[in-house]
């Protein structure tokens, strides 16, 4: 069973330029204590993919079309404020990619713990002592005595663990993260990478993970959804894209390092040329530009194909490619 | 905390310390003996000659530098020539009706101008915001003296809801606050405006914080977030501001006292002027200046003690 699934999504900004198709037709799923990794070059929509499954896409941000489907079967791109808040924080939680700044600065942690509990009919000392065993759990040392502290008091490694506790203490059936551990050093990332595994498998949460680490997916994800320029180019179990990816942005990815693939230190590798702009996509490929592969036929929007048992890519070429290689 | 308090606290004795010394050296540059112009043009040069040795003018500057200082620190902020009263006990006098003006000028100011300001923020681009927006910048545009005068004319003169002039029977709190109701008014409207748009800025810039979308994604409630988790933070540099405000207000009483012919400071200080009773002058700026500096302290303290960062940063 899915805990969420988006079918279609299709998100548009208005701009002073015109309407900005920020995501295009997206489609992917997340199984019940799933990890689904999501990659992509800066500015490809996966804020906008985390801002629209939320509700908290900025004002001039629509859903034009497509549905976002928790486990229950409501579409939350139907659901009201109060019913969207209601999800938000209880059933799906979320880690930001900046530590320093994801925490009131002028409130205590322990008051910002409180208050992410104000749904729980507990008494202070109560939610406090949930507070306390949420940080124990993502090894803040002494949490008793840390939770009069305010945010500064804490380094960019502890912040961004209690972030984690303070996203993991409803026990949400989806975790989101969206770049949880960019702003932090290579060690550090380590060590939050495996406290957030562990934490999954205790809570038995789904996450949806976003990174630019190939690396980081590989080792943490179960799945993997590509993006590029707002469309979901490339979706499938983690193995199978990295060892037979059917769409050629994938394939460059990849290519483009492989080696370092499990190194971690390997950011996402650049490819020649530059995202097209969002608000004049072309009526076909919006990648065939920067492919090495485009063909006379890519000036058509290419289908998603399904190239293996979930394994789908947005490429004319998929099945063919993924022969071809074969 | 304590440590950032004391601190403050230390710059503002070196605030008063280093005001105190260009008075020093203002009055000593004003033009004409003290003695002389307080005496009048027809004292005999022996009379004048006593009064400069009783104020201590035939000393050397260094000395009467020292002694201003020692005296003032003492409380003594020497004798009205004519009436032969110490100066400080004229001035403390009126300094309560000073006071009261300026608390709820603030109290105006505080009142009214942040929550327009996180309403204007928080409805932002909405006819509400609008016109806060317009009135926020005709308030700050009219000067306090013309508040005055038309708060005067209309709800004293012709609406006569409210008295005109004076300060009220001595005793009676509910008369005492009827007649503070306009001059403070006078004294507070501008800063509404100021305070409403620094709550807007900072507000808005709050709520562009990136824990304030934390806080939206753990679903909290949107008026928790307003005034808890934004309002908290956008009100700091406010504070701030109303401290400096104070020294605005200072000087706006001085006409809102006069045309409500209110006892206070302002008075004092163009009465004392008019007559050049520069004893009570230099006595009157003395005691509004600490009264200033003491504000801005204070304010200070109170954003260490609202803002964690602040109070770490430089308490320690
Ligand atoms: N409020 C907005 N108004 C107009 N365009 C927007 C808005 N928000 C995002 N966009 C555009 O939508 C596209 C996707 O942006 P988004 O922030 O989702 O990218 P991203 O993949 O999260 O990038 P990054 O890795 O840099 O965080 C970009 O072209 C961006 O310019
Ligand atoms: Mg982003």
């Amino acid at each position: 069973m899915n805990v969420l699934s988006v079918r279609d999504l299709t998100v548009e900004f208005r701009t002073p330029g015109g309407r900005l198709r920020a995501l295009d037709r997206v489609s992917f799923e997340v199984g019940k204590g799933r990890i689904l990794g999501v990659v992509g070059e800066s500015g490809c929509g996966k804020s906008t993919l985390i801002n629209a499954i939320l509700g908290l896409l900025a004002e001039n941000g629509e859903i034009t079309s497509g549905t976002i489907r928790m486990s229950d079967g409501r579409d939350l791109t139907k659901l009201g404020d109060a019913e969207l808040r209601a999800i938000r924080g209880q059933r799906i939680s979320t880690v930001f990619q900046d530590p320093m700044g994801a925490l009131n600065p002028v409130l205590s942690i322990g008051r910002q713990m409180r208050d992410i509990q104000y749904r729980l009919p507990l008494s202070r000392a109560e939610k406090d002592a949930r507070s306390v065993e949420m940080l124990r759990k993502v090894r803040i040392p002494d949490p008793e005595s840390r939770l009069v502290q305010y945010p500064h008091e804490f380094s960019g490694g502890m912040k961004q663990r209690i972030a984690i506790a303070m996203a993991l203490m409803m026990e949400p059936e989806l975790l989101i993260a969206d770049e949880p551990t960019t702003a932090l050093d290579a060690t550090l990332e380590v060590a939050t990478i495996e406290l957030l595994k562990e934490l999954q498998r205790d809570i038995g949460c789904a996450v949806l993970f976003i990174s630019h680490h190939l690396g980081v997916i590989a080792e943490l994800c179960d799945a993997v959804i590509v993006m590029y320029a707002g469309a979901v180019v490339e979706r499938g179990e983690i193995g199978t894209i990295f060892h037979h990816p059917a769409h050629p942005y994938t394939e460059r990815l990849l290519e483009c390092d492989p080696g370092r693939l499990h190194e971690r230190v390997g950011r996402l590798p650049t490819i020649p040329g530059e995202i097209p702009d969002l608000r004049q996509r072309p009526a076909g490929c919006i990648f065939a530009p920067r492919c090495h592969r485009a063909e006379p036929r890519c000036a058509e929007p290419p289908p998603d194909r399904s190239v293996g048992p979930g394994h789908v890519a947005r490429c004319w070429l998929a099945g063919e490619t993924a022969e071809a290689r074969a | 905390m304590l440590g950032y308090a004391v601190r403050r606290l230390g710059l503002g004795v070196a605030i008063v310390t280093t005001a105190m010394a260009i008075l020093f050296i203002m009055i000593f540059l004003v033009p004409g003996d003290p003695a002389s112009v307080a005496l009048g043009p027809r004292a005999t040069p022996e009379m004048v000659e006593a009064l400069r040795v009783r104020m201590g003018l035939d000393r050397p500057v260094w000395e009467q530098f020292w002694n201003f200082y020692a005296s003032a620190v003492r409380g003594d902020l020497g004798t009205e020539a004519l009436s032969g009263r110490p100066v400080a006990d004229v001035v403390l006098e009126q300094l309560p009706y000073t006071l009261a003006l300026i608390v709820s000028g603030i109290s105006w100011a505080v009142a009214l101008g942040i929550p327009l300001g996180a309403l204007a923020a928080v409805q932002r681009g909405s006819l509400a915001d609008r016109i806060v927006g317009v009135l926020s910048v005709a308030v700050i545009a009219v000067p306090s003296f013309v508040v005055a005068i038309y708060a005067l004319l209309i709800f004293a003169v012709w609406l006569r809801w409210l008295p005109a002039i004076g300060a009220g029977e001595p005793g009676d709190f509910a008369d005492q606050l009827t007649h503070l109701l306009l001059p403070s008014l006078a004294v507070g409207l501008g800063w509404v405006g100021y305070i409403a748009r620094m709550v807007r800025a900072s507000m808005l810039e709050a709520l562009q914080a990136s824990h304030i979308r934390t806080a939206r994604a753990f679903g909290l409630p949107e008026r928790l977030i307003t005034y808890s988790y934004a309002l908290r933070i956008a009100i700091l540099p406010t504070l701030t501001l109303l401290g400096i405000g104070v020294g605005h207000m200072l000087s706006s009483a001085v006409f809102a006292e006069i045309v409500f012919a209110r006892p206070g400071i302002g008075k004092l200080v163009y009465d004392a002027i008019i007559v050049r009773n520069y004893p009570v002058v230099t006595g009157a700026v003395l005691v509004t200046t600490v009264f200033f500096v003491m504000v801005n302290v204070a304010a200070d303290i109170l954003v260490g003690a609202l803002d964690p960062r602040v109070r770490s940063e430089l308490g320690r």
